[in-house]
C-alpha cells in the first residue's frame, strides 16, 4: 500500500501529539480509588483509571516506577485535561510529583482527601473538574498529523502456537511500514527475547545499544532462573512444544518477529519515553498489561496487540487493536478482536492483510473506536520490583 | 487449492504446517515444488523443505532456531526428536 488517507489527532502544548482527547482521572493511590470510583459512575464520559499502589513501598526502583508511570499517564497525549486525586499522607502525594508535571501544557485539577473534605466532597469536586474539562476540551480541533508525530507499540499476550506464525509475522510488516514512514515503533517483555540475544544485538545501531539489548535479556534470563528454580525451563512449556515450537529461539523469535525487521535504534526502560524514532525497544516485563502500561507512560498513541488463546484488554488511555492469530478464536470473540489474521491460513497475502491493519490504524488514529475501547475493556496495572512492606 | 504450508523467510530449510498434515501429503506452497510429507504432522509444527545434514542449522525466521541431531530429509517433520536447542547443548 503506498498512499493511505489523511491522519489527524490534537497538538500538545509541550509538542506532543494525541489521537484522542480524554479527560482522566486518576487516584495517586489506592487507597483513594473509590473517589475515582464515584467520578466514573457521575462522569462515564471521563477515562477513570483505578490501581492498586502508590504506598508500601520504598525501594529506589519502586519509587522510580511508581513516579514515572503516574507521571506518564499524565503526560500521555492522548490525555487533553486530569484530575489527579490525591489522599495527602502517600509517598506519590502530589506534592512530590509536581516538580514532574512542570510545563506538562494541559490543565490537571490535584484534590486530595485529607485537605478536600473527605471522599465524598472530593468525589464532588472531582465531578465539577471533569465536567469542565469535557466541555473545554469538546471544542477542540482535529489538525493534520504525520506517521512520524506517532509512537506506536506493539505487545502480545494470551499468545498460541499460531501468534509466531500469523499474527506477529503481519504485525512485523506493518512496524516495517511505519518506520518507513519515520513513526517510532516500540516493543517490550524483555522475557520473551532469552535465546533471541544475537539476533537483536546484530540489529542494533550501535553498539552501545547491542551492549544494552545483551545486559537486559541475560538480566531477564538470570531472574527468570532466579525465581522460577527447576521451572525456568518451562519458559518453554509442553505447551508450547505441542505447538510446535522446539526451543526457546523459536518461540522468542515467534515473539520478536513483531517487531520487524529494521534496526534497533535504542533500548528504554520501563515507562520512559523513546527519544529516538524507529524501532526502539522497553526494557519491561512480559506481563501484557504491565507492558502496555509503560508503553503508554512512555508516551504510546496506539497499539497493536496480537493474541492467539484470546485477551479482550486494552488500555484506558490508548486505542489498542487486537489481532487475532487464527480464525476460531477471531470467530469465538469476535466482538473482542478488531483484525483476523487467520485468514493468512486460509490463503489471504500478507500484503493483503497488511493493507488492511494500516487501512485499520489510519482509521482509528482519526477516532474509529478499537473493540476494546468501544467495549471499555481497558486496563491498567504496573510494574512493581520489591513486596510490600 | 488452498497451501497447507507457511514459509515465514526466504531463507528457511523449515515450512509451518497450516493444518494436521499427514505422510504422502503433498505439501501446497509458493516457492515449494514436488514436496511430499513423509510423516504426520502436527499443524503449526515444522516441514523440512530439503534435506538437512546431521549438525546443520535449522533456520526459521530467517535465524538460526536450532542444530539438527540427525540426518533430516525433505519433507520430514522436524522437532524436539531430531533438533537440538543450539543455546543448551553447550
Amino acid at each position: 500500500m503506498e498512499e493511505v488517507g489523511t491522519i489527524s489527532g490534537y497538538r500538545r502544548n509541550d509538542g506532543g501529539v494525541g489521537i484522542r482527547n480524554h479527560v482522566l482521572v486518576m487516584p495517586t493511590v489506592s487507597c483513594v480509588n473509590g473517589v475515582v470510583n464515584r467520578i466514573s459512575r457521575e462522569v462515564p464520559e471521563s477515562i477513570c483509571v483505578t490501581h492498586g499502589h502508590g504506598c508500601g513501598r520504598g525501594g529506589l526502583r519502586d519509587l522510580e516506577i511508581l513516579f514515572r508511570v503516574l507521571t506518564g499517564m499524565i503526560r500521555n497525549p492522548n490525555v487533553g485535561a486530569v484530575v489527579l486525586i490525591g489522599l495527602g499522607c502517600e509517598v506519590s502525594n502530589v506534592r512530590a510529583l509536581a516538580p514532574q508535571l512542570e510545563g506538562i501544557g494541559k490543565p490537571v485539577t490535584i484534590l486530595n482527601v485529607q485537605d478536600d473534605g473527605g471522599s465524598l466532597r472530593t468525589a464532588e469536586k472531582g465531578i465539577l473538574a471533569a465536567r469542565g474539562y469535557l466541555k473545554e476540551l469538546a471544542s477542540a480541533r482535529r489538525e493534520p498529523i504525520a506517521w512520524e508525530d506517532l509512537l506506536v507499540s506493539i505487545e502480545c499476550g494470551g499468545s498460541d502456537a499460531m501468534s509466531g506464525v500469523t499474527a506477529n509475522v503481519a504485525i512485523g510488516a506493518v512496524s516495517d511500514w511505519l518506520v518507513d514512514r519515520e513513526a517510532t515503533v516500540m516493543f517490550g517483555e524483555n522475557t520473551e527475547m532469552i535465546g533471541t540475544v544475537h539476533v537483536l544485538a546484530r540489529r542494533a545501531s550501535s553498539p552501545e545499544v547491542a551492549a544494552r539489548i545483551t545486559e537486559m535479556v541475560d538480566r531477564a534470563e538470570k531472574l527468570n532462573r532466579e525465581t522460577m528454580g527447576e521451572l525456568a525451563a518451562l519458559v518453554i512449556s509442553p505447551g508450547n512444544m505441542d505447538g510446535g515450537m522446539s526451543t526457546i529461539a523459536e518461540k522468542s523469535m515467534g515473539c520478536i518477529v513483531k517487531g520487524g525487521t529494521s534496526a534497533i535504534n535504542e533500548v528504554v526502560d520501563y515507562g520512559a519515553a523513546p527519544t529516538r524514532k524507529g524501532l526502539v525497544l522497553q526494557d519491561g516485563p512480559g506481563y501484557d498489561a504491565d507492558s502496555m502500561a509503560g508503553f503508554a507512560a512512555g508516551g504510546s498513541q496506539l497499539m497493536l496487540f496480537s493474541t492467539g488463546r484470546g485477551t479482550p484488554a486494552g488500555f484506558p488511555t490508548v486505542p489498542v487493536i487486537k489481532v487475532a492469530s487464527n480464525s476460531r478464536l477471531y470467530t469465538a470473540m469476535e466482538d473482542d478482536m478488531d483484525i483476523n489474521a487467520g485468514d493468512l491460513v486460509e490463503g489471504r497475502s500478507l500484503d493483503s492483510l497488511k493493507d488492511e491493519m494500516i487501512d485499520l490504524m489510519a482509521r482509528v488514529i482519526n477516532g474509529e473506536p478499537t473493540k476494546p475501547e468501544a467495549n471499555g475493556m481497558g486496563v491498567f496495572t504496573f510494574m512493581t520490583v520489591h513486596p510490600p512492606f | 487449492m488452498r497451501d497447507n504450508v507457511m514459509i515465514i523467510d526466504g531463507r528457511d530449510n523449515v515450512g509451518v504446517a497450516l493444518r494436521d498434515l499427514t505422510a504422502g501429503e503433498k505439501a501446497l506452497c509458493s516457492g515449494v515444488e514436488g514436496l511430499v510429507v513423509t510423516d504426520a504432522i502436527p499443524a503449526s509444527h515444522k516441514v523440512a523443505l530439503r534435506d538437512i545434514a546431521e549438525g546443520e542449522e535449522i533456520i526459521k525466521y530467517g535465524e538460526v532456531v536450532g542444530v539438527s541431531a540427525q540426518e533430516i530429509r525433505c519433507g520430514a517433520w522436524v522437532h524436539t526428536h531430531n533438533l537440538e536447542s543450539e543455546r543448551w547443548k553447550k
